[in-house]
């Protein structure tokens, strides 16, 4: 991609986490940290990749994407917001009872939600029927599922991953989000998932270890996915939780706590800073 | 007698899909490592290319039945009760029916009729836990003639079907005029004294019963509840109107199932005597199918004997 083009996703993203901050803050709830550390691989998927259409959500050759951690709805809903599948405004609603932006994705909803997920290990199931579908249509569309480090630790996935690798599901694209965090602790403490690129490539995905916060990393690993016939690809992200909101960053408590009024503003200011220096370049 | 035809529904069951893949081209079957059980093997002789085995690893293929549905395929994902309805409950509440996904549970072995493996495969809890669930549909048919049009029915059904099948070749007790609709219970029998509702395997030993009763003069209606939910409350209600007194029979723990249903119904909505034959809230164990089902009372004499007690209880 040329720099423009980056200089683009890399405001968005920012955008995606004032997003973020701006639901969970009026949610009073929610899970920011988690949400932060996805914002330049949804930003690159729905600005960049996928083939959707906001205005269209329901159409049958769409590229499907499956929040298999679902806790992280208020960084799917801000890239959808901000890629046009409903009003920014709305985000302010989140997890309020007369609002469609339920607490985890719920895809009867939500327009641009392809599936219902929140209960952890599920999601990467049904990206795996989703890519099933697309194999047995000819390929017709690509499926990226996102899971978190801790979410790993559900045997579910590993069914999941077993079930890809064995049926050949090379539309399928399972990204785990590396942030070393989980509710109880960093992941090696709670119940060690690692080492995670060996334990897919031992299920038989073609494994890719990136820096998940470098567009052209994502780009190079969505691309190498792609390119990869006869087995499902796995692209395990180094991720700071909490990323861009200098409090956060790296620290387990805000994996479900939400900003109060001074966080808040602290925050957004952080990231206004960031914006404006981007926009500097 | 010698020339009834004795079929499972599982057997039904693996028929109908192999009928309706002729007619529905999106139609897909996936199962569990145990489509020689299930019977879905007939389907995957006949379909090998609409046929996906997921291994021992049930949640996983309510999950991938899940999406499969999203992309417009109608899926029937067939395990044993207890691994469809116990061990993937989640799945199916949270990625099949909390979605209101186009699913087909095709759950066979259901009961203690499963016969010798015993109580861990005997699963008399599946109706209670699907039953929970908002949105989803429960068909437990009683013969191999219900079963193919319950199969049919699901296919048509836009939402999530759990269909409860059994490993024991059963009576046929409908012929070929009968009409299968889901969330109809239907008159086998019309009586003035008690009506018994069954469902599955014990609407052919509830017809034992009526026949039992009769002989000593005590006059009973019997439905047919083919469909555990959406319970049909209509008829519930005439029963209680025309005979005043319920029994319910099911091969089922008594919580839960069909009995529970129909209490619920008649407590709201107008109190009369409900009794519940069933598996009496204890696990199943081994031993011969026929024999299981004397053992733990899911016979005619049982059903009569509660008849004759819920008529005793009447004001």
């Amino acid at each position: 991609m040329d720099k423009a083009e980056k200089k683009q996703l890399r405001l968005t993203a920012l955008r995606v986490r004032k997003g973020v901050i701006e639901s969970t803050y009026h949610a009073k709830s929610g899970h920011p940290g988690g949400s932060l550390s996805i914002a330049e691989i949804l930003t690159y998927l729905y600005f960049k990749e996928m083939n959707i259409d906001p205005k269209d959500p329901q159409k049958a050759d769409r590229d499907r994407f499956v929040l298999s951690k679902g806790h992280a709805a208020p960084a799917l809903y801000a890239t959808l917001a901000e890629r046009g599948f409903f009003p920014v405004e709305d985000l302010k609603t989140l997890r309020k009872s007369d609002s469609y932006l339920q607490g985890h994705p719920n895809m009867n909803h939500v327009p641009g939600v392809d599936m219902s997920t929140g209960s952890l290990g599920q999601g990467i199931s049904a990206a795996c029927g989703m890519a099933l579908a697309s194999k047995i249509e000819g390929d017709k569309f690509r499926v990226y599922t996102v899971l978190g480090d801790g979410e790993i630790e559900e045997g579910q996935v590993w069914e999941a991953c077993m079930f890809a690798a064995a049926k050949k599901l090379d539309t399928l694209t399972v990204i785990v989000d590396n942030n070393n965090l989980q509710i109880d602790g960093t992941v090696e403490e709670v119940n060690s998932p690692y080492p995670i690129p060996e334990k897919f490539a031992a299920f038989g995905f073609n494994v890719i270890e990136i820096d998940g916060h470098c567009f052209d990393c994502i780009e190079d690993a969505v691309n190498q996915a792609k390119a990869c016939k006869g087995k499902p690809t796995a692209i395990i992200m180094k991720t700071i939780k909490g990323k861009d909101v200098s409090y956060m960053e790296n620290q387990v408590g805000w994996h479900g706590a939400a900003p109060k009024l001074e966080q808040y503003e602290q925050a957004m200011a952080e990231l206004d800073a960031k914006i404006a220096a981007v926009e500097a370049e | 007698m010698a020339d009834v035809i004795k079929t499972a529904t599982r057997d039904a069951y693996g028929k109908a899909l192999v009928e309706l893949a002729g007619k529905n081209d999106k139609l897909i079957v996936l199962d569990a490592d145990l489509a020689a059980a299930t019977k879905t093997g007939m389907f995957k002789k006949e379909y090998p290319d609409r046929f996906y085995d997921c291994g021992i690893a049930e949640a996983n293929m309510m999950g991938v039945a899940a999406g499969l549905s999203t992309a417009g395929f109608t899926v029937f994902a067939s395990s044993f009760a207890m691994f469809a309805a116990g061990r993937a409950f989640e799945q199916v509440r949270n990625t099949i029916g909390y979605p209101h996904l186009n699913v087909k549970i095709g759950a066979t072995h259901a009961g203690i009729s499963v016969g010798e493996d015993g109580a861990s495969h005997q699963c008399c809890e599946d109706i209670g836990l699907m039953r929970t669930i908002p949105g989803m549909t429960i068909l437990n048919p009683a013969d191999d003639v219900e079963a193919r049009l319950a199969v049919f029915a699901a296919a048509e059904h836009d939402g999530p079907v759990y269909m409860r099948f059994g490993r024991l070749a059963v009576p046929r007790v409908f012929d070929e005029n009968y009409k299968f609709e889901i969330g109809k219970g239907a008159y086998l029998a019309k009586g003035t004294d008690v009506t018994i509702i069954a469902t599955g395997l014990l609407v052919e030993r509830a017809i034992a019963a009526v026949e039992l009763l009769k002989a000593e003069g005590i006059s009973a209606s019997l439905i047919n509840m083919a469909t555990i939910k959406p319970i049909d409350r209509d008829i519930i209600l005439d029963a209680v109107k025309t005979t005043g007194c319920l029994v319910t029979a099911e091969e089922h723990n008594v919580i839960g199932g069909l009995g529970s249903a129909v209490a619920e119904v008649v407590a709201e909505t107008c109190p009369a005597p409900v009794l519940r034959v069933g598996v009496e809230d204890t696990f199943g164990k081994s031993g011969p199918a026929l024999e299981l089902l004397e053992i733990f009372g899911l016979n005619a004499q049982n059903i009569a004997e509660k008849a004759k007690a819920a008529i005793a209880l009447k004001k």
